[in-house]
Parts: C-alpha cells; sequence; structure tokens
C-alpha cells in the first residue's frame, strides 16, 4: 500500500510538472522567445552562484557530519600509517586548494560573464605563456606528490624489519585463517594438493618445519609495537587483507603469495578508551569481490601486549597434533613414537 | 578531398544532384531499422544506449535499496525478482549480479556505444563535411553488433543461475569458476559472448570513425581546423581500436579456462574443498590484460564528453575555445597516457614496487593535460557572454565534475595513499564523478544541444533545467559524501555494513544516498520522456543555426536527408572557433576570410 501510494504521488508530481514545463512553453510564445530566453538566462547564472555558495557551505557540513565518523581523527593504529595520514593530508591541502581555486573561478565567471545588453565577449583566442604557466606548475607540484608517495610506498612495500613476526593468513570463501610458524619460526610448507579434510590449509606435514605451525581460524592475535609481516595467500579466488585502521590493504591471489607488513601501535584494549567504544574491535575485511559472501569475510584482529600474547600463543596446540591426535604427547597414547625421527611419524600419503 | 562524395555500400550517389535523396525510393525496413544513415544508426545507438541506461539506473535503485534499509524488506520486490528476492529481500548473490550488471551496462553499453556510437555516428560526417561514413555498410553491422550483445546480455538476466556476479571487472578465478559463484556459471559464458560482440561492434564502429574523419574531409577542412567534439572521437576511436582486442583476447581465454580446462588464469586451487588440476597460471595476467583495455576505457567514456563540452561551451560563450592546439594536444596526451598506467588498478595486488611507481609517475603525469583542458575551459568563460542553454549548463556541471572528481584521482594515483584507499568508497567516489557522472553530463550536453538537429525539434526547456538542476544537486549529494566512507576504509561491493564494528556508524548515510538516488533516477525519467516527447511534439526549429554555431553540421537544412547537404558540400575557409572575432558575433567555417581579417 505505501509503495502503491508513493507511485501515485511520482505520477501527480510527473504530471504537475509536464503541466508547468507545458504552458511554460506557451507563456514563452506569448511573452516573446527572446525575452522568456533572457529571463531564464539571469535565473540560471544565479542559480549558478547559488550551487557555488552553498555547494561550500554543504561541502563543510559534509565534513562536520562525518569526518568524526571516518577512523581518520584518532590517528592511524600503526606506525608506517602516520606517514600515510600526513601524506593524505597534504594531498587533501594540494587538491583542497587547486579544487577551491577553480570551482570559484568556473562558477563566478558563468554568474559574471552572463550575457548582458551592454556587453560582448572579448575575442581571446590563445596565450603561449598562460598556457605555459598552467603546464609548468601542475607537473612540479605533481612531481613533489609523486616524490612524497614514492618514499613512503617503497618503506610500506620494503621488506618487513628482520626482528617482525610472521603470520601467514590464508583467504578463503568466506573466512580467514592464520598459521603462526612456531619455536622454530619458520612456516612449514604448503602444497595446495594435500588439502583434505581437517588438512584444510594443505600443510606439507613432510616439512619437519610444519610440526610445530600453529592453526587458529577468524581470529588474528599479535603483540603491540613490534613488526608484524603477513604472507598472504588465497585457497580459491581472490580475496583481499583490507586493515582500515592500520591504513593497508593486500591481495590475496591463489597460487601467489604477497607479503605485508605493519606495526600496531595500540593495544585492542587502547583503542577502546580512545574511541570510546568499548565494542572496538581491529576488523580485516575482505576488499575483493570473492562471491556471494564477500560481505560477511570478516577477521578480528587483537592487538595484546607482549606479554599478553606470549600467553596466548603458549596456550595454542600445533596444528599437527589438532590433526593427528594421537601423535600428540599430551594425549600420552603413543609415547614411543615421539622419540622416533620425523620422518617416521608422518602422517600417511596421498 | 573532392565535394563530390561516393557512398560505398548503398545506391546513393550523392553530389551535384541537389534532390538526390527524395529520389531513391526508402522503405520503413531500409530507413528505420537497417539504415545505412549515420545520422540514423546514431538514433538507434542513443535510443539503446537509453534503455540500457534505464535498466542500469534502475538496477542501482534496487541495490541502493539495500545498501540503505539492510533491515527492511520490500514484499513487491519479490513481484519482480521471484526467488532473488525471497521475501522481499534481495538475495546476496543477487546484489552481486545487479552491481555486476550495473557496471557492465553503463560502462560498456550506455558510456561507450551510447556515448561515441551516437555522437561520433552523427557528429563526424557532419562536421568534417562528409555524406556519410566512409563504410555505412559496416556502419550498419557495428549496430546490429551491438543490438545482439545487447539481446544476449540481456537474456543472460533470465538464466536459473542468474546473470554475471563477479563486477564488471570479471576477475578470474572468481569469474573462471562455476563452483565458486552462482554467477559464475552459464552467466559469466553469456557475459563473454556478448562481451566479444560488444567488441567486434566497437572495432567495426572505431575503424570507420577513424577513416572517415582521415579521408572524407570537406575541402579546406586541414585536420587542425577540426572542431573538438571530432578530434576527441578520433583520439577515442584509436583508443578503442589498439585497446579492445586485448580484452578479446582474455575474454577468450578466460572462456577457454572455463570451459576446455586450460590453465591460464588460474592455479593452486581449492574451491569447495574440490583440488582443481590448474597449475602455473597467474590470476594476475588477466588483470594485466583486462585493465590494458579497462583504463584506456575510461578515456573512451571521456574524451567524448571533453570534445562536446568543448565545443557547446564555446559555443555559448560566444568565444573561440582557449588554446584550440593545447585542447588538441592534451587530448594527444591524454590518449597516450591512457595506455601507459593500467597497472594503477593494481597497486594492492602485490606487483613488482618498482614497477608500481613507474605507473604512479605515469598516472600523476595525466593530471597536467588534464589541468590544462580545465584552465582553457575556464579562460574560455572569461569574459564571454554566456548563454545557459540546457546543453551549456550540463558543458559547465562537466566541468565541475571533472574538477572534483579528477582531483581525488590525485590520492589514488599515487599507490602508498592507494594502500588504503583501494576498493573502498572513495573509489567508488572518484569513478563515479569523473567519468560516470561527468561523461553522462557530456553525453546529456550533447543531447541538449544537437537534438534540434537530430529531430528538428527543440527539448521542452523547463524539463531540461529541471533535469539538470535535480541531477547535478543529487550527483554531488550521492557521491560527496562517499569520500568518507572511503576514508573509513569502506570497502566496496558489501551488501550489508550492519555487523562491521569499523563500516556500521555510516548507515544513516547510506539510507540518505540511496533516498537522494531514487530521485535522481525519477528525474532521469523526466529527461527521457522529455525525450519522447519532444521527438514528436517539441517546439520546431525555425532557424537552420539556433545557437549561432560556426561547425558545418548548421549548415545542413533543418531536417537534413541521406547525404546531408542537398547541394555541393561547402568548402571550409577557416577554423571552428570564430566568434567574437572582428566585431563579428560568430563567422560559420564556411564563410571565406575577408580582406580586412586580421590574423591571429
Amino acid at each position: 500500500m505505501k509503495e502503491f501510494l508513493l507511485v501515485a504521488l511520482g505520477a501527480l508530481v510527473f504530471v504537475v510538472v509536464f503541466q508547468i514545463a507545458k504552458a511554460s512553453e506557451y507563456v514563452s510564445v506569448l511573452k516573446g522567445e527572446e525575452k522568456t530566453r533572457r529571463q531564464n538566462n539571469r535565473i540560471n547564472a544565479f542559480l549558478l552562484l547559488g550551487f557555488l555558495i552553498f555547494g561550500f557551505i554543504g561541502a563543510w557540513y559534509c565534513n562536520e557530519l562525518f569526518y568524526g565518523k571516518t577512523l581518520f581523527p584518532q590517528g592511524s593504529a600503526s606506525k608506517e600509517g602516520e606517514g600515510w595520514d600526513w601524506m593524505f593530508m597534504l594531498t587533501t591541502v594540494v587538491t583542497g586548494i587547486v579544487f577551491v581555486i577553480t570551482q570559484v573561478a568556473l562558477f563566478w565567471f558563468s554568474f559574471k560573464y552572463q550575457e548582458k545588453d551592454n556587453t560582448k565577449a572579448y575575442y581571446f583566442a590563445h596565450s603561449t605563456k598562460l598556457e605555459l604557466i598552467w603546464t609548468t606548475i601542475p607537473a612540479i607540484v605533481l612531481c613533489a606528490l609523486v616524490a612524497v608517495g614514492l618514499k613512503y610506498w617503497f618503506k610500506a612495500t620494503g621488506d618487513a624489519p628482520k626482528d617482525a613476526i610472521v603470520v601467514e593468513v590464508t583467504g578463503h570463501q568466506f573466512g580467514w585463517e592464520f598459521r603462526y610458524p612456531g619455536p622454530d619460526k619458520v612456516l612449514g610448507k604448503k602444497n595446495f594438493k594435500l588439502t583434505k579434510g581437517a588438512n584444510s590449509l594443505g600443510v606439507d606435514f613432510d616439512d619437519p618445519a610444519s610440526l610445530d605451525d600453529i592453526h587458529v581460524s577468524g581470529t588474528m592475535h599479535i603483540p603491540v609495537n613490534k613488526p608484524v609481516k603477513m604472507v598472504i595467500n588465497a585457497q580459491d579466488v581472490i580475496h583481499d587483507v583490507g586493515l582500515p585502521h592500520f591504513r593497508l590493504k593486500m591481495d590475496a591471489v591463489p597460487g601467489i603469495p604477497t607479503t605485508q607488513w605493519f606495526t600496531p601501535r595500540y593495544t585492542t584494549e587502547e583503542m577502546k578508551q580512545m574511541t570510546h567504544n568499548p565494542d572496538f574491535t581491529y576488523e580485516i575485511s575482505c576488499d575483493q569481490m570473492c562471491g556471494k559472501g564477500h560481505f560477511s569475510m570478516r577477521g578480528i584482529i587483537i592487538v595484546e601486549s607482549e606479554a599478553e600474547y606470549k600467553k596466548w600463543l603458549a596456550t595454542q596446540k600445533p596444528e599437527y597434533f589438532t590433526i593427528y591426535k594421537d601423535r600428540d604427547p599430551a594425549n600420552k597414547v603413543v609415547t614411543d613414537t615421539i622419540a622416533k625421527p620425523i620422518t617416521q611419524v608422518l602422517p600417511e600419503k596421498k | 578531398m573532392s565535394s563530390v562524395a561516393t557512398l560505398h555500400g548503398g545506391d546513393v550517389h550523392a553530389g551535384h544532384d541537389a534532390h538526390h535523396e527524395h529520389h531513391h525510393h526508402e522503405t520503413f525496413i531500409t530507413k528505420y531499422v537497417f539504415s545505412q544513415d549515420h545520422k540514423m544508426i546514431a538514433k538507434q545507438f542513443l535510443v539503446t544506449g537509453m534503455i540500457w541506461a534505464i535498466i542500469g539506473g534502475l538496477f542501482s535503485v534496487i541495490f541502493r535499496l539495500q545498501l540503505g534499509y539492510p533491515e527492511s524488506t520490500f514484499p513487491w520486490l519479490e513481484n519482480f525478482l521471484g526467488h532473488w528476492a525471497k521475501g522481499g529481500k534481495l538475495q546476496p548473490e543477487f546484489y552481486y549480479a545487479l552491481v555486476t550488471m550495473h557496471g557492465t551496462i553503463l560502462v560498456f553499453f550506455v558510456l561507450t556505444a551510447g556515448l561515441s556510437g551516437t555522437f561520433a555516428n552523427f557528429l563526424i560526417p557532419l562536421q568534417i563535411g562528409a555524406r556519410d561514413m566512409a563504410s555505412p555498410m559496416l556502419n550498419m553491422l557495428s549496430y546490429w553488433f551491438f543490438f545482439t550483445a545487447s539481446i544476449i546480455m540481456f537474456s543472460s538476466l533470465f538464466v536459473q543461475t542468474g546473470p554475471a556476479s563477479g563486477g564488471w571487472t570479471i576477475y578470474p578465478p572468481l569469474s573462471a569458476l562455476g563452483d565458486a559463484s552462482e554467477g559464475s556459471k552459464i552467466g559469466m559464458d553469456l557475459w563473454l559472448v556478448s562481451m566479444a560482440m560488444f567488441i567486434v561492434s566497437s572495432l567495426l564502429g572505431g575503424l570507420n570513425y577513424i577513416s572517415t574523419i582521415l579521408n572524407l574531409r570537406t575541402k579546406g577542412m586541414s585536420m587542425t581546423r577540426l572542431p573538438l567534439t571530432v578530434w576527441a572521437l578520433f583520439f577515442t576511436a584509436v583508443l578503442g581500436v589498439l585497446s579492445f582486442p586485448v580484452l578479446l583476447s582474455g575474454a577468450i581465454l578466460l572462456l577457454f579456462d572455463r570451459n576446455l580446462g586450460t590453465s591460464f588464469f588460474l592455479s593452486d586451487i581449492v574451491v569447495n574443498g574440490k583440488i582443481l588440476p590448474n597449475e602455473g597460471g597467474s590470476a594476475i595476467l588477466f588483470q594485466h590484460l583486462f585493465w590494458f583495455l579497462g583504463h584506456p576505457e575510461v578515456y573512451i567514456i571521456l574524451l567524448p564528453a571533453m570534445g562536446m563540452s568543448s565545443e557547446i561551451i564555446s559555443v555559448n560563450s560566444r568565444k573561440p575555445i582557449f588554446g584550440y592546439m593545447a585542447m588538441v594536444g592534451s587530448l594527444f596526451a591524454i590518449a597516450i597516457l591512457a595506455f601507459l598506467v593500467w597497472a594503477h588498478h593494481m597497486f594492492v595486488t602485490g606487483l613488482n614496487p618498482f614497477l608500481g611507481s613507474v605507473f604512479v609517475l605515469l598516472t600523476l603525469l595525466i593530471a597536467v593535460p588534464s589541468a590544462i583542458k580545465v584552465f582553457n575551459w575556464l579562460t574560455t568563460l572569461w569574459r564571454g557572454s554566456i548563454r545557459f542553454t540546457p546543453g551549456m549548463l550540463f558543458a559547465i556541471g562537466f566541468v565541475s565534475l571533472f574538477i572534483s572528481g579528477g582531483l581525488t584521482g590525485i590520492f589514488l594515483g599515487n599507490s602508498a595513499l592507494d594502500l588504503h584507499l583501494h576498493d573502498t568508497y572513495f573509489v567508488i567516489a572518484h569513478f563515479h564523478i569523473v567519468m560516470g557522472v561527468a561523461s553522462f553530463f557530456g553525453m546529456f550536453a550533447g543531447i541538449y544541444h544537437w537534438f534540434p538537429k537530430m529531430f528538428g525539434r527543440y527539448l521542452n526547456n523547463t524539463m531540461a533545467y529541471i533535469h539538470f538542476w535535480v541531477t547535478i544537486v543529487g550527483a554531488y549529494l550521492i557521491f560527496w559524501p562517499m569520500h568518507y566512507e572511503g576514508l573509513a576504509g569502506m570497502p566496496r561491493r558489501y551488501y550489508d555494513y550492519s555487523s562491521w564494528e569499523s563500516f556500521k556508524q555510516f548507515g544513516g548515510l547510506n539510507e540518505f544516498i540511496s533516498f537522494v538516488a531514487m530521485i535522481v533516477f525519477a528525474v532521469q525519467l523526466l529527461f527521457v520522456f522529455n525525450f519522447f516527447y519532444s521527438m514528436y511534439k517539441g517546439r520546431k526549429v525555425t532557424t537552420p543555426n539556433p545557437w549561432g554555431s560556426n561547425t558545418l553540421e548548421w549548415t545542413t537544412p533543418i531536417n537534413p536527408g541521406h547525404g546531408n547537404w542537398p547541394g555541393e558540400i561547402p568548402e571550409v575557409y577557416r577554423g571552428a572557433y570564430d566568434y567574437a572575432k572582428d566585431g563579428h558575433e560568430f563567422i560559420p567555417q564556411n564563410t571565406p576570410v575577408g580582406d580586412d581579417e586580421t590574423h591571429h
């Protein structure tokens, strides 16, 4: 019923507009088309000036409404992101100046130089000097922006610091998996052909390095103030690890691992206080369309103090033992296998 | 160039015979359906484009309903969409199909075929002084390939598993694997076949436009006297001819991967618990192939709008376009650079950072010719005697939007900033403003300006002014606040944000945007109504040159027949922009140069 009324209302407005439009055409014939044209000209010139003024007021109002809702006022939650914030502000100022000058010129000229009885258009076909000015100035400013940008770009995409914690992130339809290298600090090899049952990541347990690796789903724990290097994979289609609070993003491409690193500045608890939001949580958003559940592909990052992180890590069981429970020394079922060389306790091969 | 032109493919041998067009018999079929008259083909492109624009716009309204009111249900939707809107709730799978089709339709079918197809066909022969295209037959085929592509794409909306739903960029593996998405089943094959047809259409059209401009210019119409519309359409055609085949190759390889078991784009995939045998392919390779077209495509969409706005701004300011050669040069620079920036869509795919840095530099270089164009438009307005016809308003709106959207390109083109802004609403705001809405404004400007030449009648002014003001205010209301969502990192192509701690604060804004989008869509319907109403009932054009324009199309009769000029094709003696020169308000191109005329 509501929809019907809306459609009826729309149709009514439409008919009214049409009748006015038709009537105004008759009026213009009666009044003289030239006179109507000039009147329309004046009205539209005024409206363009009004659009400029209200446009700027609107832009200011929009900023008042939404600036606080962005993640920008709190500042970046990663050390590297501070550079991003600064660069964003710099670019905003530079483009903002150009924006104001050109938009004001556009609408002001339109208003000022509207057709009038006593003035004629001024013949001005070209000026090499002017054109050189507005070729070189933008070129210089852009080169400066490129220089600033590339400095940050090479830092952000460069090698992670040597002491970085390594976490392997794997995206799949529709969730995130994380793998930690364990005490040996080396991630075990994977082979997608080994993906079967509980071994959902296709870890190659032939590789001794894989035996102490830890696998968790959905939530990633990392310590604060320590660089974290993510090694990013995808299992099925392209995903993207989007970390809005850390000002980062990197695609997860099947078959082509990528990396990305950052250093978190604040723990989740600190962020809760800073944002005055008890529900605050660092989120991983999938930023590459990956199918019908794309919008629900949410990961959580818990940033905590190093002590808390270590404590958490200690409670995690290596994936090898969660898959092959009988080989877990904690279960004390087959204790004698532990003493054997690793090659003899291999899982059955396909 | 001789003023006697012979048309191939048809039986029209126009020339000295002043009344020739009355002689040959035209049936309904040859005049309106399988027409070889470039003006009729232009109208066919325009009307087909408008139908697609309504469908594509309607899709955006439907998915904006979901975004604006994620908690609500709309039972009436189920009547139209059946199981895709079970219980009045749009299903995620179909939401993605709508998003994908919205992009595909608007980018390719409306702003490529509908825009260049219409105006390249209509304006090139009329403005260069030719009786028709170099090959009217190929021109007709160009439309009918487009029509076939349209039918196939339209039919994909009705297959059981739904149309393609992997985004208009159809990145594999998502688009390659039926197991990964319903939309990647038969709907995706139809998408690819339709695009192949579309590419053929665009190649036939483009080759025709290029050869017509190079070979059929009337006597005296040197390249440096061409109106800027023709220059823009020329570079557009060159871009299309050089870049579309690359997409075709990508589409064919993707079809192979989908149906013949090849591994061009697939490797190391486990989908739905199934281990696929494919190894050695690269999903990123497809992105290179796609964006090698995809980026020039942006300029294929934008350049015609730039050209038409240049022309319309000059005519209605009653002033020469400022810096004609710089305008041509900047079009040329943009066309060249358009081929060298494609990887800026791929900054976060893990590409080599050095390669990325090269693309940053080349991308930001585009801002230089763009800045030249903006400053030249502004200087053209300066000290003019401006007449605000609806076409002129849309051209001014185009410049405003081009500035607003172009400047945010400086953020996104700088790879470091793209690390956070990539694939967020900041990107949506950027490309909708600079490429989507701006090009629509260029297209509207063109329609309002050349409607009198197309149909011998004017569009209704009151409806036109309402159309302009609601559209420009609405466009800014819709897209300006999206920058803030993007700054917060809100990802595009999400069905629902309400469970995200980082993005749910924008729920109210999303509702507002959806509401404005519906109003703007309704006003576009008013335009469509105005278009068809005025075609039959509009005020009649009584003077052959209603805008006081210099270009040749206004030297034809009010309703030109096939062959355009009843007598000889006029000879050209000057450039297209002699406005306000030596005390004359305007001097048409076919006016011989007087002895006392100054040279600038």
